[in-house]
């Protein structure tokens, strides 16, 4: 007889360990779905071509009703799961109790709301989810006005999205340039510039005093004074894991709920992965470790040894029209030796940090080809110091064969 | 400038016309057919009737017609910087002159003139200071190429002549080349020996220090050490002697044989450092051999022996009454189109006229009636060394420089060009301004060039042939002998330079020979006296002497000599070294030459992007165990030490060149490559004789220079390169520059765009501080302009990818590398066809090319001048080592690599 396994939230990691769970052992698991949005997974990362409406919801929905009817999946959407009995392995939802052998705790992330006074004003939107995009579709008139708190990726995409669609954009950043986090000031200089050709405001050093409105947001103001009126703001100043359910049934937590390298957590058969998870003292936000996680756990959940160990992170990322590429430590500093490429016109710029000989980071923006392979170099840690000088132009630009050292025929 | 137009050029719907004339080249004087476009450009073809080459023409000649635009060219005469008008700057050279004679004699004035002009300018120049000036201080470039072969002729035949013909290359039996890289340096007449030995199995020897091209399926290869070719002639001479090889019947005609045989007897071979097997191998093929011609060049010529050398080869000749015969004879080629017209007319200090001679009080007399001039020197005047000692003491006072370089060209070239900075009055005549000699002038006279110059060139084979225009005189120039018979008029000697043509000069000095011809001497054309305009424009090649009693052939088979009595002199010589000895102060012996595609101080070679292709840069030829001894690298630049001066040069690793020699090419200059100068190292010692510097055996010292940076770049304009050292050579879209420097300049960005000349453009950097590379590229208006390479060591990128910017796609540029579907065709091994090594490695690879014809007859590689079919076949033998080497080769080999390296 089957298992019976229960997955509360159906976000990216969570249709990942699915389509491992449904493939490697069809009949193995009963699987019941909670999520609390009232649909399945869909690729979140194309939120910002649906807010710009280059893409519909249903163009970027990864697994729909048919599919999960053809694996059996029983699906609860729309339905919050309020607690959970670890004793009796019976889960707690809106419509009543599910039972359980082994539970995969997927709840994700919320985003986090900076608590400035009238920041529940009607107009103050968070960028997350389906139903966050739709809600600044349906404020996105053509001349209204929009604030977005947070120069990082997720506000630079809301800002695009809300600009495609006529809007008046203002990107306000706490810090000294955009996307501190993976950006240098000089990559952060290209884009903030990018921003402003696309007609894009941004105010650097920005931090929020208020959100003035009577009934709904009406503009911003400034600790420094300056008001920015606005018809909505959208808050995308980043993510707090949601682990509240965890914590209330007992399961260890620290900054997230805490997993083993097989995703286990402290409970016997409850799981957890995805960004509601800390490894190690890690946070998880971007993909590719989300899917490692599934894989891993797919694999505990069948029986076949494996572990998540987790990957330099990189970022390869696409700001609307920007392209960039941001991993390891590329803070500069002594001991280490910088090689800079900038092509002003072209608006490139590349900038590798070397330490005793091996590449330990780079920031890419405007041309990320041959981006992989520099990561690749990162994770490997391999000495490069035969190849700086066309290090910046990728694995084929790399041997001595057909090149010459002086004007002299042989 | 005066304002006058530049004539008009030829309207573009004429019909074309093609006229002969000859190489501006070396002294093989090959015959050319030209074409002009009507636009300024020149169809330049071999001319199938042209005795010399019969149609046949190598790189550079085949490359005429890249070098004729007008970018480079001196428009105009320039006074102290100014341009101005002919009137101006010919009164101030006659005034000066004038002055400087009346003030401190005749013999503070000098002429340094040029195997580039022309026998008629030639004429004027000898006429007016022999003649009017009344100084023998006029002396010519010549002095550094064959002052040698003329001192030792004189003394065996009592005349200065070529007793044999070029054909005489094709009846030989034995070729033996003897300090000549005939391949490179004379190639089509090469190319005649090889078509000779392809059908009557000739063979060859190579007597030389160092492997060069012409040593490619030679029979015998003689590796002596440099200088000491006396001792092995003397050894061919004395075991001819022991073997009953001489001509005694011969001999009869000659003296001095008892005294000659006896010093060679006593000279030792083993100072030439030959195995004695290669030495008897060789006297074998001498005895066996009938019909032996002995070529001989620089490598005989400039040394402080090359007299004897000359000697010690005609000696053998003579005694074996080999010579004057058909395929059998001593053969001195020269290295100038017209070095031979300039021993003609007597345009060397020690000479007279029409080979009359300056010590002899009759021939003096007749001269000096002939011109009528006052009196002619009664003593030679200064030698081109000592007369720049002479202008660096102050002795000479007022300089006239004609066609020549002597700020790079002379031995001691530092002190050279100081001494010319420091001359009161130099006046230098040229096509152009950009030379090291040009840029010390105080007047600058622009004269015509080859195609727009009209007149007559013998060659090393006595055949007189015309050079003719075909191009309008550019802005104000003006053929040599026009400036120079001005000047004679202007100092008071109307009637002796009333010339309306070149046509009546020459006619006047066939008139004088003449007047030799009747003292007994050998040179008589007076058979062209009487040629008028018509039969002047019209004169075919025609070898002298061409008198009422004898026109052309050989010399000497009769036994009939030009000394008093008639007889040659056999002349007892005895080996002695270099002057400069090696030592641990200076322990390499410095050999110098020219390289295949470019000629002198590159001011005409140097315009052809495809002459530029083949050795783009100064070089060092270095033993692989000197290298390695030194720490110098593939690529490594060497710093040369000489007591005299030093030079930057990039190594080129090779044993072709032996142990404790060194190999450097004598073409760059200050305008093309300022730390190359390599006679800046060059002792300025000289033959006692002869006064011919040594120029292939100085002593120096190597080392690798310890370069902060090295740098290469292309730019589709001019550039003024920065470093300690730096070589430019044009691209067909620009230029490119190979640099390096003791310290990088603080900021690339800002020293790319003064030496780009771009203080506006766009650029994108590429910048490693801590490696201390960059990589630059520079656009105006979306276009590629300028790349520029920096890197610690030696700049490693697809050159001859690069080098076809703009053309190269702006996104793959500073990778430095070719993409996958445009693959770099490697540096140009043959300049006719412009055909890459790459190009030619891929061919013999992919297509299993076997021999030189089938890489011919896939690429046309090789099959026009044939100067590059040695360096197929290195390439060819490269591949076929490799493979045997290794059956799957896993990756293409660095195709820069010496062939020791990559072996």
């Amino acid at each position: 007889m089957a298992e019976r396994l229960i997955i509360v939230g159906a976000g990216m990691a969570a249709g990942r360990v699915l389509e491992h769970l449904t493939e490697e052992a069809p009949d193995r698991f009963e699987i019941t779905l909670f999520n609390a949005e009232p649909r399945g997974t869909y690729n979140r990362i194309m939120l910002s071509p649906v807010l710009s409406g280059e893409k519909t919801y249903e163009q970027i929905v990864t697994h729909d009703a048919d599919w999960y009817a053809r694996r059996g999946v029983t699906c609860r959407f729309g339905e919050r799961v309020l607690s959970i009995d670890t004793q009796a392995r019976v889960v707690e939802a809106e419509h009543g109790q599910v039972s359980y052998d082994r539970l995969i705790l997927a709840t994700g992330s919320a985003p986090f709301i900076v608590p400035v006074p009238g920041h529940r004003l009607p107009g103050v939107l968070a960028y997350r989810d389906l139903d966050d995009t739709d809600r600044m579709i349906s404020a996105a008139r053509p001349g209204a006005r929009a604030v977005v708190i947070g120069g990082g990726l997720l506000g630079l995409e809301a800002a695009a999205g809300l600009r495609a669609r006529g809007m008046a954009v203002t990107v306000l950043h706490l810090m000294d340039h955009l996307m501190e986090r993976q950006l240098d000031p000089e990559a952060g200089a290209l884009l903030k510039e990018d921003q402003e050709r696309k007609g894009i405001d941004v105010i650097l050093d920005a931090a929020t005093e208020e959100i003035a409105g009577k009934t709904r947001a009406e503009a911003v103001v400034l600790k420094d004074g300056r008001e920015i009126p606005c018809d909505i703001v959208v808050m995308a100043v980043g993510i707090r894991p949601s682990f509240q359910l965890a914590q209330t049934a007992g399961i260890a937590c620290g900054r997230a709920i805490t997993v083993d390298a097989q995703m286990r957590t402290q409970v016997p058969g409850v799981y957890a992965l995805g960004e509601c998870v800390e490894f190690n003292g890690a946070l998880f936000g971007l993909v590719a470790p989300l899917y490692d996680q599934a894989r891993v756990l797919a694999h505990e959940l069948t029986g076949v040894a494996d572990a998540f160990v987790p990957r330099e992170l990189a970022t390869k990322l696409k700001v609307t029209g920007c392209d960039l590429f941001s991993a390891g430590d590329f803070t500069g500093g002594d001991g280490r030796e910088e090689i800079v490429f900038r092509d002003p016109s072209a608006r490139i710029y590349k900038r590798l940090v070397l330490e005793r000989g091996r590449l330990i980071g780079a920031i890419i923006y405007g041309d990320v080809t041959g981006a992989n392979w520099l990561h690749q170099l990162i994770q490997e840690g391999r000495d490069v110091s035969t190849m700086r000088e066309t290090l910046i132009f990728g694995p084929d630009a790399q041997g001595t064969d057909g090149l010459s050292r002086s004007s002299l025929a042989a | 400038m005066d304002g006058a137009p530049l004539p008009a050029l030829a309207d573009d719907a004429e019909p074309r016309v093609t006229v002969k004339s000859t190489c501006a080249y070396c002294g093989v004087g090959c015959g050319v057919l030209l074409t002009p476009d009507g636009k300024g450009g020149l169809e330049v073809r071999g001319d199938p009737d042209h005795p010399a080459n019969r149609g046949r023409l190598c790189s550079k000649g085949s490359a005429l017609g890249e070098t004729v635009g007008l970018a480079h060219r001196l428009l105009a005469p320039v006074v102290n910087g100014r341009a101005t008008g002919w009137d101006d700057a010919l009164q101030l050279v006659a005034d000066r002159f004038r002055e400087t004679i009346a003030e401190h004699g005749p013999d503070a004035v000098a002429l340094y003139v040029s195997g580039q002009l022309l026998t008629e300018d030639y004429y004027v120049a000898n006429k007016l200071a022999k003649g009017f000036m009344g100084t023998a201080n006029i002396d010519t470039n010549s002095r550094l190429c064959m002052a040698s072969t003329v001192a030792g002729q004189r003394r065996a035949f009592g005349t200065d002549t070529v007793p044999q013909t070029y054909e005489d290359l094709e009846e030989a039996d034995l070729i033996v080349l003897v300090g000549s890289n005939m391949a490179w340096c004379h190639p089509v007449l090469y190319q005649r020996v090889l078509a000779a030995r392809a059908a009557r199995r000739t063979k060859i020897v190579v007597v030389d220090p160092r492997r060069t091209a012409s040593c490619d399926g030679a029979d015998l290869r003689l590796a002596l050490e440099p200088g000491s070719d006396v001792a092995l002639f003397n050894r061919l001479l004395a075991d001819l002697y022991e073997g009953g090889a001489l001509d005694a019947t011969f001999l009869r005609h000659t003296e001095g044989f008892d005294e000659t045989l006896a010093q060679a007897m006593n000279d030792d071979i083993s100072v030439t450092g030959l195995a004695e097997e290669d030495v008897q191998a060789f006297v074998r093929l001498w005895r066996d051999n009938e019909k032996v011609v002995t070529v001989f060049s620089q490598g005989v010529n400039q040394s402080s022996a090359g007299s004897d050398k000359v000697n010690a080869i005609l000696n053998c000749h003579l005694a074996t009454g080999r010579i004057g015969k058909p395929g059998c004879g001593p053969l001195s080629v020269t290295g100038q189109p017209n070095a031979m017209g300039g021993r003609e007319v007597g345009g060397l200090a020690n000479m007279l006229a029409c080979h009359l001679d300056l010590e002899n009080a009759d021939h003096r007399a007749a001269v000096r009636d002939f011109w009528g001039c006052d009196r002619v020197p009664e003593a030679p005047g200064l030698k081109a060394v000592d007369m720049f000692r002479a202008v660096g003491d102050g002795r000479i006072k007022a300089l006239w420089v004609i066609h020549t370089n002597p700020a790079v060209s002379m031995p001691d070239a530092d002190a050279v060009r100081e001494a010319i900075r420091g001359c009161d009055f130099v006046v230098v005549s040229d096509v152009t301004a950009a030379t090291d000699t040009a840029r010390l002038a105080d007047v600058l006279l622009p004269a015509t060039a080859w195609g727009e110059k009209s007149g007559t060139v013998t060659n090393s084979d006595r055949t007189i042939s015309r050079q003719r225009a075909v191009l309008p005189a550019p802005g104000l120039t003006r053929p040599d002998w026009a400036q120079l018979a001005e000047v004679g008029r202007r100092m008071g000697f109307k009637n002796a330079f009333d010339y309306a043509s070149e046509a009546e000069i020459f006619r006047e000095y066939a008139a004088l020979s003449g007047i030799a011809g009747r003292f007994g001497k050998d040179f008589d054309i007076s058979g062209l006296a009487g040629l008028d305009r018509a039969g002047y424009d019209a004169l075919p090649p025609v070898r002298w002497p061409v008198s009422a009693t004898r026109t052309g052939g050989r010399f000497f088979a009769d036994g009939q000599f030009y000394h008093a009595d008639g007889k040659a002199r056999l002349v007892p010589v005895a080996w002695r070294p270099p002057v400069a000895k090696v030592g641990p102060r200076y322990p390499f012996r410095l050999n110098t030459g020219r390289i295949r595609d470019q000629w002198h101080t590159m001011t005409r070679t140097a315009l052809s992007p495809r002459l530029a292709a083949h050795l783009a840069e100064p070089f060092l030829e270095i033993h692989p165990e000197d290298a390695a001894d030194l720490g110098i690298g593939l690529a490594d630049l060497c710093v040369l030490d000489s007591p005299q001066g030093r030079a930057i040069l990039r190594a080129r690793i090779t044993d072709d060149v032996l142990r404790g020699q060194v190999f450097a090419p004598m073409h760059w200059t200050g305008e093309t490559a300022p730390a190359a100068r390599i006679d800046a190292v060059v002792a300025p010692v000289v033959d006692p004789v002869s006064g011919q510097p040594e120029s292939k055996a100085s002593v120096v010292k190597v080392s690798r220079m310890q370069a902060a940076w090295y740098g290469f770049a292309v730019s589709a304009r001019n550039v003024t390169p920065t470093g300690d050292y730096w070589a430019r050579a044009v691209t067909k879209a620009g230029h490119r520059v190979e640099m390096a420097g003791y310290a990088a300049p603080p900021n690339w960005e800002t020293a790319a765009r003064e030496m780009f000349g771009l203080a506006q453009a766009e650029v994108s950097i590429l910048e490693d501080r801590a490696a201390g590379s960059a990589r630059l590229a520079f656009r105006e208006a979306g276009r590629l302009v300028a790349v520029l390479f920096v890197s610690p060591g030696p700049v490693a990128v697809m050159r001859d990818y690069l080098v076809q910017m703009p053309e190269v796609p702006d996104l793959t540029l500073l990778s430095g590398r070719a993409p996958a579907d445009r693959p770099d065709p490697g540096v140009v091994v043959c300049a006719c066809f412009d055909v890459g090594m790459n190009t030619i490695l891929r061919a013999i690879e992919s297509d299993g090319l076997v021999s030189v014809d089938e890489i011919g007859k896939a690429l046309q590689a090789g099959t026009n001048c044939g100067s590059c079919r040695p360096e197929l076949a290195a390439l060819l033998t490269r591949v076929q080592t490799q493979t045997e080497q290794t059956p799957v080769r896993p990756t293409s080999p660095n195709l820069t690599q010496p062939k020791e390296a990559a072996e």
